[in-house]
């Protein structure tokens, strides 16, 4: 299992593991599903494939939980993920700004990747850090009070 | 573990923490500082604040009469990195960490406070201790009750704290109709949003006959501007957990999951920590306390979709499937988890219980009102002075919340209004500043309670906008499942969207009345039926702008980018 995987994440052992301890059970498929993307970053199809047959869940029923979870991503992601936060605390404190800077410097819309795969851009629904509104997070790094000026000086971290 | 060991643990362990109770110590500290390590204040670097004054500490060969703890959020996170000295509570604001040697020398060795890190009140008056500040005075702290004050993940100090004691008694005085009839006259009711009474849901389902039951916790608060139970979950996880324990001796269930969201990592990993505690010393798992009872809990993490905060939708996550809503009956009680008998409460809920055994249900049906018992956390956040984490007895006033507590609307702005209960609620003007703040007050306002986010919103807010905020918000995690709510809540919001951008139509209003009228009554779950509700609430209170918006077509508060004047739309 986990020849085809190419990312040389070498971590086949703990997919393997990760099936084995829910074979046969499809109430487990989330957890396996979490399991592949922690390990991979994202859900690679070959990979689902297995987890279908392991569970001995439908193709189907995979793809619906796969798509429905924001949490879940088919496709490849940036080595770094840019949370911006677009709760009711940090919306009326100036999140949209950030936004805004934030889509122009990487020269995407949220919800993608930047081509050099540096970036992944996502808004998210409240991070519950509304004291320190408005917040954003780089791969899970807390940024509080944002603006939009600071958005470059923040980037600029992460290479 | 018996039910003797742990009262000589519960002896042992409080002696450590007996001079933050005002208690005379049996040991040689004669300072504790407690640093707070909740997420608001770790990202405005309390980690170098610690590191200080730890330093400090050593520096001066304080160390045996000095102990540090990190404790969990403090409540006041617009003050962060905050410390709290005991023993007289001296609270210090925005610690930066060249402040370390001044506290260290002019308080720890010099016994005088630092006045410039004291909390100033808005009329400029220095309001030193913990128990002298208005942000704390009118607040009972009853789920919160840890918060800020222990270690996070020390079972020990939890159970200093009087941990441990509602499970003992339940087990060893109380028959589980007793627990459920504890818990039904506290009048304690749900606190995830529904407010639906506690003890009538445990009720039905110790009244079910099954060879399984279970006890979930919803720790998936997804509300916008609500951070309660993830400070609970984070700072306080045995309160949870020590709750679960005693519904599942209640009912019968020997099993819990606890399903908490994605996005609070930290959350995960102190719940995480406090289960492997709790197993090793013997109070989860098998023969609890030396009993016959035998419980344990696992943890499901979400995967980001707010629609799992409906109980059904949470229920098909856990299992595995998309979190798609059904409809009830049957009920979780009667057919919940694996379609057996389940318990489904809130974060808050839960850490309400362990007080209400330990004290009796009449302490806990003294505080509130008349019909909304006890006290519920509010998240304070928007624009207002002190943002943080509050709880109250029901019936304090809004007022109360925003100028006492909230410290006022800052930049000598005026206050619009009080958004509650998120997407699901709506907004309150200040002509109904003076009301009590309860369930049913705030229903008649056509808001509620709900999770308990509060965000106030200033003169600079565009009510329009933000009830467009909110049906973006609920659009995006509409699951899709039924009409009413995939399809109508886009329809609302794109009438919105319209309006905002000086586009509206006159008969718009009317249309958006009718339309949230019907998702209201035909959508399938919460998510659905609340959905129109921001609208509903800014259109009966703020009319005024909507209608500005579409005849003159401009927005009082500037927010929204109107074409100019002249040009044709």
């Amino acid at each position: 299992m986990g020849a085809e995987c190419k990312c040389n994440c070498n971590q086949e052992g703990k997919l393997d593991a990760l099936f084995a301890q829910y074979k046969g059970n499809p109430n487990g498929l989330i957890v396996v599903m979490a399991g592949i993307q922690e390990i991979h970053g994202y859900l690679p199809k070959d990979t689902l494939v297995q987890a279908a047959e392991a569970l001995g869940v439908p193709l189907s029923d995979v793809y619906g939980v796969a798509t429905f979870y924001a949490a879940f991503s088919l496709r490849p992601r940036g080595r770094h993920s840019v949370n911006l936060c677009l709760g009711t605390a940090c919306y009326v404190k100036g999140a949209p700004e950030v936004q805004v800077m934030l889509e122009k410097e990487m020269g995407i819309k949220a919800g993608n990747t930047t081509e050099d795969r540096r970036f992944s851009l996502d808004l998210v629904r409240c991070l519950g850090a509304c004291g320190i509104a408005p917040v954003m997070t780089v791969n899970g790094e807390v940024f509080p009070r944002m603006t939009a000026e600071k958005v470059s000086e923040v980037l600029a971290k992460y290479e | 573990m018996n039910f003797t060991e742990l009262e000589l643990l519960r002896a042992t362990a409080k002696e450590t923490i007996k001079l933050r109770l005002g208690e005379e110590p049996s040991d040689n500290y004669k300072y504790h500082v407690l640093v707070c390590g909740g997420t608001g204040c770790i990202s405005i670097g309390c980690k170098n604040t610690l590191e200080s004054l730890q330093e400090s500490i050593t520096k001066n060969n304080l160390q045996d009469q000095v102990k540090v703890v990190v404790t969990g959020c403090m409540g006041t996170c617009e003050m962060g990195p905050v410390i709290t000295v005991f023993p007289e509570g001296y609270y210090y604001c925005r610690v930066q960490p060249e402040d370390a040697d001044d506290i260290v020398s002019t308080h720890l060795m010099g016994g005088k406070i630092v006045e410039r890190l004291c909390y100033h009140a808005a009329d400029g008056s220095v309001q030193p201790r913990k128990n002298d500040m208005t942000f704390f005075k009118k607040q009972k702290r009853n789920a919160l009750r840890n918060c800020g004050l222990i270690n996070q993940t020390s079972i020990e100090e939890y159970i200093a704290m009087d941990g441990y004691k509602a499970l003992a008694k339940a087990l060893k005085q109380m028959t589980p109709q007793q627990v459920v009839d504890e818990v039904k006259k506290s009048g304690l009711r749900g606190r995830g949003g529904a407010g639906f009474p506690t003890g009538v849901k445990w009720q039905f389902v110790l009244d079910q006959q099954s060879d399984q039951k279970y006890i979930v916790c919803n720790g998936d608060e997804g509300d916008p501007g609500a951070f309660m139970d993830r400070s609970v979950l984070e700072d306080d996880p045995y309160s949870v957990i020590e709750a679960m324990t005693v519904g599942g001796y209640a009912v019968g269930a020997s099993k819990g999951f606890a399903y908490i969201r994605l996005e609070y990592p930290r959350a995960i990993d102190h719940f995480n920590k406090a289960l492997e505690r709790s197993r090793e010393i013997g109070l989860l798992g098998n023969n609890i306390l030396g009993t016959d009872f035998c419980f344990d809990i696992e943890i499901r993490v979400g995967a980001g979709a707010f629609v799992c905060g409906e109980e059904t939708a949470l229920l098909a996550s856990i299992e595995g499937r998309r979190g798609e809503p059904r409809p009830r009956p049957p009920f979780p009680a009667v057919s919940g988890l694996f379609n057996k008998p389940t318990i489904i409460n809130n974060v808050e809920s839960w850490a309400s219980i362990c007080p209400i055994i330990v004290n009796g249900a009449e302490w806990y049906a003294s505080m509130g009102t008349e019909k909304s018992k006890g006290t519920k956390v509010f998240t304070l956040a928007g624009k207002i002075t002190n943002t943080g984490l509050v709880e109250i007895p029901l019936g304090l006033t809004l007022r109360e919340m925003v100028e006492d507590i909230g410290g006022g609307v800052p930049d000598g702005k005026a206050f619009k209004a009080a958004q509650t209960g998120g997407p699901s609620g709506g907004c309150i003007p200040a002509a109904y500043l003076d009301t009590p703040i309860d369930y049913e007050n705030l229903a008649a306002l056509g808001s509620i309670v709900g999770s308990g986010g509060m965000i106030i919103v200033d003169e600079g807010t565009c009510m329009v906008d933000l009830a467009k905020f909110y049906l973006g918000f609920t659009q995006d995690e509409s699951c899709g499942k039924c009409t009413p709510c995939r399809i109508g809540t886009k329809r609302m919001l794109e009438i919105l969207e319209r309006i905002t951008k000086g586009l509206g139509k006159e008969e718009d209003l009317d249309l958006l009345v009718e339309l949230a009228n019907s998702v209201k009554a035909s959508a399938l779950c919460g998510l659905g039926q609340t959905a129109p509700n921001p609208i509903l609430s800014t259109l009966r209170y703020f009319r005024d702008e909507f209608e500005a918006h579409i005849k003159d077509k401009t927005c009082p508060a500037g927010v929204c980018k109107m074409p100019r004047k002249g040009l044709k739309s």
